[in-house]
């Protein structure tokens, strides 16, 4: 046999039927389902007398519309049109029989975090959910992508996608980070080079030395981001960590079934020799703590950059870049450390789990906040317990910032956290779209570690200065 | 789903590249359990102000746009989210093509279950159609499926490429469902084939 990627290998594995012109029908090991891209499908089901054919792989959890203040049980902290999307995700799960982790359960969670916590994302499996971010799976080296509403009915309704395939990109981080620079300024370095369709098509496999020594949550972080390069997928290779990260977990394989799995698990690689159609090489070193200045993700620069003049692009980028500028208050030449910003906001898949907290508290110890508000997000209710458990909250509080409830959140603002026009926010999400985190509201993106720092100083900030880093 | 055939209309220029979902329907419509009435939100922000007056020199504001029911747009639009809003929203307003010289992928692929045809042009045709429709009701395009072609309103043609399986769907109105269930046997056996193969799974 001719030698494989590691997508290959998956795709390869789930073909359920292919037609003579290559359209696939590709089978799903796992479905994630929230409650703003399901109810329709629901509907379509109910309206055709569909069950869902897998119940047993299909894992709901409500995240965008769900209230991350303390006082959420409730319901007034709902707007009416939440309360019913939510409302009919408890009944849907339940009317369908499938696995649901509600509101009031400690394991609730964005279902990114959900997913891999609970170890219902393996290495080796596709798995889709109605949300782009659903690339943060990849980490895994399982096949992970999002999926409009009627094909979250299709795959409720059959348990597989109509699918064509792919093409192969790798994209390789060589050598070692730096101090102060983490999986998020990696992510958002190689959307800076590629452009926000430098994926489109293609299934990112990242490899590389950097790669390798990222903690898992590190590589959930840079697959996440797969997306906003236009990828609809990103994968890395599971190894040594992969398998112990996912070890014991409650959906993990036990006892004969681990050992089958693993034995599995262990040819989910790039052969030598297999073909990519496109090869990305970054070298780790060169990367430094980024910030985004625009309303694009590929508006990223190396927090020591000044704000670019709109005729340093090209094409249509010149008049995206001066709406951008117009929309964000800025002006081209303007340092990015001379930025002000009102709010914080530290959480999302993203950059919600253990290690992200860990890192922002560890810029944060014994500081106080210099803007109007912070807040922290963890990913889930067992993100959260664990913090507590830490001491990371204290440190959070103490510091300033409100220690809220898991969910989405401010990444796009669809329960009541939400920024004011013109107000600034250094964010650890993901996109920086215009409106994203509220009406006129400007979104700089960047690492947890990088969100702290300019907590303390009230401005974006290079995080090595406060750790006493040469830059 | 409607069927697509052949469609003659107003076309509405939008150059802007990276036009995303939040543009396309912002996240506050999202709310909505059903697949219909998200028209008016259409571009909301982009369309009115916070009070929700229009924006008058907002494309689909001008008296010459108010019917277009096709977009020519700049690079790499629809990418963002995966909300299926954006296409109902757009198939809402009264827009069944989007023409452009690329889409995000899971936009793309939303558009062919909704009936929307979004078509792939090289820049300058893509350029050439901008400026046709620019011309407001003076200018109509017609997007012929079947044919795989645009023409624009001085008789200029561009070929394009489609899948030919969505193609067929989109011609003809089909449900993926539908078809797919006609495999339920190959699915039953994929499923017995992995009970072995990866039981853990």
């Amino acid at each position: 046999m001719a030698p494989r990627t590691l997508y290959d290998k998956i795709w390869d594995d789930h073909v359920v039927h292919q037609a003579e012109d290559g359209t696939c029908l590709l089978y799903i090991d796992r479905h994630l389902v929230h409650e703003v891209t399901s109810p329709q499908a629901f509907e379509g089901l109910r309206m055709t007398g569909r069950k869902v054919r897998a119940p047993e792989k299909t894992i709901a959890v409500p995240d965008h519309n769900v209230p991350t203040t303390l006082d959420r049980a409730n319901a007034a902290t709902m707007t009416e049109d939440s309360r019913i999307q939510v409302a009919a995700l408890d009944k849907n799960a339940k009317d369908f029989g499938i696995n649901y982790y509600p509101v009031t359960d400690v394991r609730q969670g964005i279902v990114h975090i959900v997913g891999p916590e609970q170890g219902w994302t393996l290495p080796g499996m596709t798995v889709v959910c109605g949300d782009s971010h659903t690339a943060t799976h990849g980490a895994f080296g399982s096949l992970a992508h999002g999926i409009g509403t009627s094909e979250v009915e299709h795959v409720l309704a059959t348990q597989t996608l109509i699918q064509r395939k792919g093409k192969n990109m790798k994209v390789e981080i060589t050598g070692s980070l730096r101090p102060g620079v983490t999986a998020k300024d990696i992510t958002l370095s190689v959307i800076g080079a590629t452009g926000t369709a430098g994926g489109t098509g293609y299934v990112i496999e990242y490899c590389g030395q950097a790669i390798r020594e990222l903690s898992m949550e590190g590589r959930m972080t840079v697959c996440n981001m797969a997306i906003e390069g236009g990828a609809r997928a990103g994968l890395i290779a599971p190894d040594e960590k992969t398998f112990e990260y996912v070890k014991g977990r409650p959906h993990a394989p036990k006892g004969a079934k681990w050992e089958a799995a693993l034995a599995y698990w262990k040819t989910l690689y790039t052969d030598e020799g297999a073909h990519f159609d496109k090869v990305v090489t970054i070298r780790g070193e060169d990367i430094a703590p980024v910030v985004t200045w625009g309303t694009s993700p590929e508006d990223v620069l190396p927090i020591t950059g000044v704000v670019p003049a709109p005729e340093s692009f090209t094409g249509g980028k010149v008049e995206a870049a001066k709406r951008s500028l117009d929309y964000m208050g800025l002006t081209p030449g303007q340092k990015l450390t001379d930025i002000a910003i009102d709010t914080v906001f530290i959480g999302s898949c993203t950059n919600g789990r253990i290690e992200d907290l860990r890192a922002a508290a560890a810029i944060l110890k014994g500081k106080k906040i210099a803007v109007k508000r912070a807040m922290v997000v963890p990913g889930s209710g067992l993100v959260r317990a664990q913090a507590e458990e830490e001491g990371l909250a204290q440190i959070f509080i103490d510091a300033g910032f409100e220690w809220r409830l898991a969910g989405c959140s401010m990444c796009l603002a669809m329960n009541p956290d939400q920024l004011q026009p013109g107000e600034r926010c250094a964010a650890t999400s993901n996109r920086n779209f215009e409106g994203r985190q509220g009406r006129g509201g400007r979104t700089h993106l960047m690492s947890p570690a990088m969100a702290a720092a300019a907590a303390i100083t009230g401005h974006l900030t290079d995080v090595r200065e406060l750790m006493g880093e040469t830059v | 789903m409607d069927k697509f055939t052949t469609l003659t209309g107003i076309a509405a220029p939008m150059p802007l590249v990276n036009i995303d979902t939040d543009m396309i329907i912002p996240k506050q419509f999202l709310k909505t359990i059903q697949r219909s009435g998200l028209g008016k939100n259409l571009f909301d922000e982009m369309r009115y102000t916070q009070d929700g007056a229009e924006i008058a020199d907002f494309i689909l504001n001008q008296p010459a746009y108010r019917k277009s029911q096709i977009l020519v747009a700049g690079d790499n639009f629809g990418c963002g989210s995966s909300r299926e809003h954006a296409p109902w929203a757009l198939l809402d307003f009264g827009i069944r093509c989007v023409i452009s010289t690329s889409f995000a992928d899971i936009f793309y692929n939303n558009c062919f279950k909704n009936g929307i045809l979004p078509v792939v042009l090289p820049q300058d045709a893509v350029d050439h159609l901008m400026d046709d429709a620019r011309k407001g009701e003076n200018a109509r395009i017609t997007v012929d499926l079947e044919a795989q072609t645009v023409t624009a309103s001085d008789g200029k043609t561009f070929a394009f490429e489609v899948d030919a399986f969505k193609k067929h769907c989109l011609m003809n109105g089909l449900d993926d469902i539908g078809l797919t269930l006609e495999k339920a046997s190959a699915i039953d056996s994929y499923e017995a084939r992995n009970a072995t193969l990866r039981p853990w799974a």
